[in-house]
């Protein structure tokens, strides 16, 4: 079905709400007004206040009673209206979602599900821009993953209501509106972490998550016209980070171009890029490459704003850099 | 040490004056500025002048203007994404308020900021701050600076009803009254946080019951009535000068527009939004001048259009200023002073 981004995070949490009574979603105006991005659109007719439960502005509090759901039985879908605000409760997400588990020494779960929707372009300021990536790949205890398109968006989020761990579902504000032909009856599945080669190609190895994979793919056609060939993956899974699809891309292409929506220094595209000459050293012709903001946070003016997003533009003249 | 006990204001809807008549007047020019300031962004949006969102604030011009007029040079603030009218009031230049808003290089941030961050150090503007409850904290610290200097100056943070249920707000108010600091809470109650009414967030309206908690003086003021605003904060302030502490003023109010950009407001009926609007901060001071034989209708009529006009004009010059272009923005991010100057 033809669906669009948006409607694969309702959909996704509408299935689950049927499904499975343990499951319930909350958030800040996710209730009646059916959430600031209309994420959660018709979720409160459908199941009621209190398992689609507007909360008060105090993301500690319900992303710590998240934790206090899962370890205690129940599977709890958390939004936070933007990926900045996970700075409000850091604490809770890595010294004790993130952690908990291990400490009990593996006799308990934290089976719940953060979404939070981040990224820029859409002119909202320093404080409403960042995708949140690099803040939480760090942590061992956490999952974590990037919705791309909607098929990303609606199959992740099935898979993390699922999952045993805590997982965040990291999501961008400029694909709301994307459509896709998503196969809503496909069976859950893990498979959905799996980095997916979008486009082949031989040239260079191009990895990207979020907004910047359809940048990526704009890039392709545009290089493809210069006769270049580069291969498209959506890395989807920061942690755990599946290297193996990636590696083997770059046997091929003995290129590696990474391209994220964050500062580069501790952004996922340094790891990505050293695992890779690690493990396929041999095989690379070049340095690993990677486009990502530039060191400072990200301006309202648009032009500087734009300027500051990696653009397909920028990774046409990169990779003709990488190969010249 | 704080008084413990609380004093309450009635909502007042008296056309009295109280204050003397150059103060009124004063107040009606910067309620009038900022409801022209914000009746030109909204324009300016709809001409696609203002990116991304901006939080509007008319209806509640007399919660900044009745609290900053008390203030005086050497006084900080902290405020909101919504936080045009505390820069107008404060006396922020229009031009460069209008020019961050628009991404122009001639705003008060060189268009780094936006609509949702206008600042102004040398007006004691510290900032406004798009994290709900995050610029608590910082007028904290802003009033200990005040502390430490002994000048008699105070810090002023502004925030709304849904704010107070954030744990900065608490965290804050406690440490204001064990520290004794010099801080003034203006809390500005419009009963809604975005699209929820106060009480499904939180367990009553009126908000000031939080500082008895917290054992910090506080007052309930109509947040229409600028003057009303303006004594009680007058009172507040005064005794933060002096060393007795914090004070906590909740200002009923409402929002006229949406929460921003984006929102039509569709939670609220027409008769509520009415029935404020018969209370508007602007007509009431006109009555409140004109009653009183202070201003005639003609007098306010020029008032209105000066400022009018220097709105207008203000937002021409901001609109034909150029963009910031593309450039290293390292020293926006990084202060290079050299070492020495810290000996
Ligand atoms: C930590 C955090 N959570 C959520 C938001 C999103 N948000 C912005 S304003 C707002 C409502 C705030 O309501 P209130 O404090 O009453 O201020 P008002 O907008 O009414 O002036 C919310 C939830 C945010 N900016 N920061
Ligand atoms: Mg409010």
């Amino acid at each position: 079905m033809e669906i669009t981004y948006r409607e694969a995070i309702v959909a996704a949490q509408r299935e689950a709400l049927k499904n499975d009574d343990r499951v319930m979603v909350m958030g800040e105006d996710i209730g009646v007004s059916g959430g600031p991005f209309k994420t959660t659109v018709g979720l409160f007719e459908e199941f009621g206040g209190a398992r689609v439960r507007d909360t008060p502005i105090c993301e500690e509090a319900f992303v710590g009673a998240a934790m206090g759901m899962a370890v205690t039985g129940r599977r709890p879908i958390v939004e936070l209206m933007f990926a900045d605000f996970m700075g409000v409760c850091f604490d809770q997400i890595v010294n004790g979602i993130a952690k908990h588990r291990f400490m009990c020494g593996g006799k308990v779960m934290v089976p719940l599900v953060i979404r939070t929707m981040g990224g820029g372009g859409t002119r909202f300021g320093a404080q409403h821009s960042q995708t949140g990536e690099t803040w939480v790949s760090q942590f061992p205890g956490l999952k974590v993953v990037c919705a791309a398109d909607p098929s990303d968006a609606y199959n992740m989020l099935r898979w993390a209501i699922k999952e045993d761990n805590p997982v965040i579902v990291l999501e961008h504000k400029f694909l709301f509106t994307r459509t896709q032909d998503v196969d809503l009856d496909a069976p859950i599945s893990a498979d959905i972490l799996t980095p997916a080669v979008l486009r082949q190609g031989n040239d260079v190895t191009i990895v990207a998550t979020l907004a910047m994979v359809e940048r990526a793919l704009a890039a392709a056609e545009t290089l493809a016209a210069k006769g270049i060939n580069v291969e498209v993956i959506n890395l989807r899974c920061l942690r755990p980070l599946n290297m193996e699809p990636i590696l083997e891309s770059v046997r091929k292409t003995n290129r590696l171009l990474c391209v994220e929506e964050n500062h580069s220094t501790g952004g996922w595209g340094g790891e990505v890029a050293a695992r890779t000459t690690s493990e396929a050293f041999d095989y690379l012709d070049a340095p690993p490459e990677r486009l990502t903001l530039p060191d400072w946070p990200m301006p309202y003016s648009p032009e500087l704003e734009d300027a500051a997003m990696p653009s397909a533009d920028k990774v046409v003249e990169t990779v003709v850099a990488m190969l010249t | 040490m704080s008084d413990p006990k609380t004093k309450k204001v009635k909502l007042s809807g008296t056309s009295a004056t109280r204050l003397p008549h150059k103060v009124l007047i004063d107040l009606y020019g910067r309620m009038r500025s900022i409801r022209a300031f914000e009746d030109k962004i909204h324009d300016s949006f709809l001409n696609g002048l203002v990116y991304g969102t901006t939080h509007l604030c008319q209806g509640q011009e007399a919660v900044s203007a009745g609290a900053i007029a008390p203030l005086i040079d050497g006084d900080y603030l902290t405020y909101t994404y919504r936080g045009h009218g505390q820069c107008i009031a404060r006396g922020m230049d229009m031009e460069a308020a209008f020019a961050e808003v628009f991404g122009r290089s001639t705003g008060v941030s060189g268009g780094l900021g936006g609509s949702m961050h206008l600042t102004d150090m040398d007006l004691g503007l510290i900032g406004s701050f798009a994290i709900v409850g995050a610029g608590l904290p910082v007028a904290a610290g802003a009033a200990m600076t005040c502390q430490y200097e002994e000048k008699g100056n105070v810090a002023m943070t502004f925030f709304g009803d849904g704010s107070t249920n954030i744990g900065a707000f608490h965290e804050t108010m406690n440490l204001a009254v064990v520290w004794n600091l010099p801080l003034l809470f203006i809390c500005e109650n419009n009963l809604y946080g975005e699209y929820s009414p106060i009480l499904s967030t939180t367990p009553y309206e009126d908000i000031a019951r939080r500082a008895e908690a917290y054992a910090m003086p506080s007052d309930i003021v109509d947040g229409n009535d600028a003057q009303a605003v303006y004594e009680v904060v007058s009172r507040h302030v005064e005794r933060a000068r002096r060393g007795g502490g914090p004070g906590f003023i909740e200002c009923k109010t409402y929002r006229y527009k949406g929460h921003s950009r984006s929102d039509p407001a569709k939670y609220r009926t027409d008769e509520e939004l009415a029935s404020w609007m018969e209370k508007d901060p602007l007509k009431q001071m006109v009555k409140l001048l004109m009653e009183n034989k202070i201003l005639t209708q003609k007098e306010i009529e020029a008032i209105d259009q000066e400022i009018s006009a220097h709105t207008d004009m203000a937002a021409k010059n901001a609109a034909e200023a150029p963009f910031p272009t593309e450039k290293s923005l390292l020293d926006e991010t990084y202060a290079t002073t050299p070492l020495k100057n810290f000996g």
